[in-house]
């Protein structure tokens, strides 16, 4: 099968910033592909470099199978939707939704036809006749979807799509792109700096430091298996414990991760430690112990006793829960 | 919570901003009061009689109207080479960065603070270095300099506030540089470019001192006038072409701030 999209050693240098280096991915079709990482790690370039805004300084991209270097974005199969909407503020919502039609020259009765239907895609039916100054955020953001949609793409690309709305309609947004994109069967490609919003959202992630890509998998393998020290700090949530104290513990002397849902505080376990805070989360109470001075995380969850603070208890974790990672960024 | 603006100014206060905005303004409405005197060697106040004659003389003066005619020629030419000009340079500044772009930038600007003096003297020995001979387009020539630069500032802003992303968000949507520049680009500096041209078209109409460098034997519209002055004869002719110089010229001007007055609507759908 052909991938939808593919870098191979592709770099993007901006004078003697390397923002892409000698990045290789590949994005299978149909597949909902984040790129994760913190600002200026390269991930929003490599979304523009397959929108065809920037050129690779090297290396080599195709988008399905067909060589996308000195190919103008208007002659791409790929459309955007942009960080800040980019919605055109002259035009009614029908003729944004209808521009991509528009320029490629179909007739006004058909292109508004099918706007309409694509604004009842994303639930804004009989939205059109507004300007884009009078619609909230959210509607916004759903105008965009709309307005790149309607041209049928083989790849969306979408920029930190989430990152201007409130939680709530965030989370909704989150359900109904997932679900979009599994009706549209399209290939997603979205950059966000938000750990779980890749880790909920996306079929396969790809984390992002300094202009390379430090692991691209599923996010179950991201969450349990990050594979450095990176990947653990940025994905967060986990205990990330060096070599040190891994030692202390009776393990290897290697950077190790170990998330908190692993951990069991109870008398069967060999390490003592002494309960620092605790903070109830619902479904399960964090509780921040501090042992052989590190401080590690514990996920009691709900229904279990939870020790009170300043109570020194025992912890205990089967071997295999413990990963080991490398040492690099 | 925003206080209210306070109403009772103090009466010396009121007393001098009448007085001021009338030293600016009666000189004008004195001219538009002896374009109509009986009276006709001397401006003498108050006038001895009112008449409508010097319309129709002005209108039988084959020298008005060759006057006029160079004036809006010179005019439309300049503003329209100037809003070529100011809105591709404008563009370049504001949507690129490339090396000099700030020295570019100020170059472009320059014109408009140096004196009209200068700009005069300096492209008289130009175009005399250059064999190049006076004519409207060496008059065109000189007003482009200034006239560039209106457009350019009106253009450069608006540029400025709009978002770089549109024009790709239009690129990413299949629509060519061209179809970009029709669709999205226009219609939103539009008006900008509209007041800039009024102002570079009301500008060059009654402009006197980089066109006397750079003219030849012909006159504008400014230069007919001073010459007018000189002569005893027929005087209030003088005064009547003076108002249609305020009409020509102000109208554009109320125009051009009407249509910049709230610019964060941008008017004008291009359809």
């Amino acid at each position: 099968m052909t991938a939808a999209v593919s870098f191979s050693k592709v770099s993007r240098h901006f004078g003697s910033v390397r923002a892409v280096d000698a990045v290789d991915l590949v994005v299978q079709p149909g597949e909902f592909f984040a790129m994760l990482g913190p600002s200026g790690s390269g991930k929003t370039t490599c979304l523009r470099l397959i929108a065809g805004f920037e050129q690779p300084s090297a290396g080599h991209i195709e988008i399905f199978g067909e060589t996308a270097e000195g190919v103008p974005p208007y002659r791409r199969n790929v459309n955007t939707v942009f960080q800040d909407y980019a919605l055109f503020p002259h035009l009614s919502i029908l003729d944004n939704v209808a521009y991509g039609l528009m320029v490629k020259g179909m007739g006004k009765t058909e292109r508004h036809r099918q706007a309409e239907q694509a604004l009842e895609m994303v639930k804004l039916p009989g939205y059109g006749t507004r300007k884009p100054g009078q619609l909230s955020g959210g509607q916004r953001q759903r105008v965009a979807l709309a307005r790149a949609l309607i041209n049928r793409p083989r790849v969306l690309l979408l920029d930190e799509p989430l990152g201007a709305l409130d939680l709530k309609l965030r989370e909704q947004m989150q359900e109904e792109l997932k679900s979009l994109q599994r009706s549209l069967g399209i290939t997603f490609i979205f950059v966000t700096h938000d750990q779980s919003e890749a880790l909920s959202m996306a079929d396969r992630v790809a984390v992002f430091n300094n202009g390379r890509i430090v692991q691209a998998a599923s996010p179950q393998e991201i969450y349990s298996r990050p594979k450095t020290r990176f990947v653990a700090d940025f994905v967060g949530s986990s205990n990330v414990i060096d070599p040190a104290a891994m030692a202390r513990f009776g393990g290897l002397e290697r950077w190790a991760s170990l998330r908190p849902e692993a951990i069991s505080i109870g008398a069967e376990g060999q390490l003592r430690a002494n309960v620092r805070s605790s903070s109830f989360l619902g479904a399960a109470t964090r509780v921040s112990v501090l042992a052989e001075g590190v401080s590690l995380s514990v996920m009691v969850p709900a229904g279990q006793p939870v020790p009170d603070v300043g109570a020194d208890v025992n912890l205990g974790w089967a071997p295999g829960d413990v990963h080991y990672m490398d040492d690099v960024a | 919570m925003r206080s209210e603006p306070q109403t009772g100014a103090s009466f010396p206060l009121k007393l001098a901003a009448g007085v001021g905005i009338a030293f600016l303004h009666l000189p004008i409405l004195l001219i538009l009061v002896y374009a109509f005197t009986t009276e006709e060697k001397s401006f003498q106040w108050p006038p001895p009689g009112l008449t409508l004659k010097w319309f129709a003389v002005a209108w039988n003066r084959p020298d008005v109207w060759d006057a006029l005619w160079l004036s809006v020629k010179v005019a439309s030419i300049s503003t329209i080479i100037a809003l070529v000009l100011g809105t591709l340079a404008a563009a370049a500044v504001s949507q690129t960065r490339f090396f000099g772009r700030e020295a570019i930038s100020l170059l472009v600007i320059l014109p408009i603070a140096l004196p009209g003096i200068i700009t005069g003297i300096a492209l008289r020995s130009a175009f005399s270095l250059a064999d190049i001979p006076y004519s409207m387009w060496t008059i065109i020539l000189g007003h482009g300099t200034f006239c560039v630069v209106v457009v350019y500032n009106n253009a450069v802003a608006r540029f400025r506030r709009t978002s770089g992303s549109l024009i790709e968000a239009s690129m990413d949507l299949g629509a060519d540089g061209f179809q970009t520049f029709r669709h999205i680009i226009l219609p939103n500096i539009a008006t900008a470019l509209l007041a800039g041209g009024m102002l570079a078209f009301a500008l060059s109409f009654d402009e006197v001192i980089v066109t006397t460098f750079t003219g030849g034997q012909q006159s504008t519209l400014p230069i007919w006038m001073l010459q007018e002055l000189i002569r005893p004869r027929q005087r209030p002719v003088t005064n009547v072409v003076a108002v249609i110089v305020v009409l020509v010229t102000f109208l554009p001007i109320l125009a051009a701030f009407y249509l910049t007055r709230d610019t964060d609507e941008v008017a004008g759908s291009g359809k």
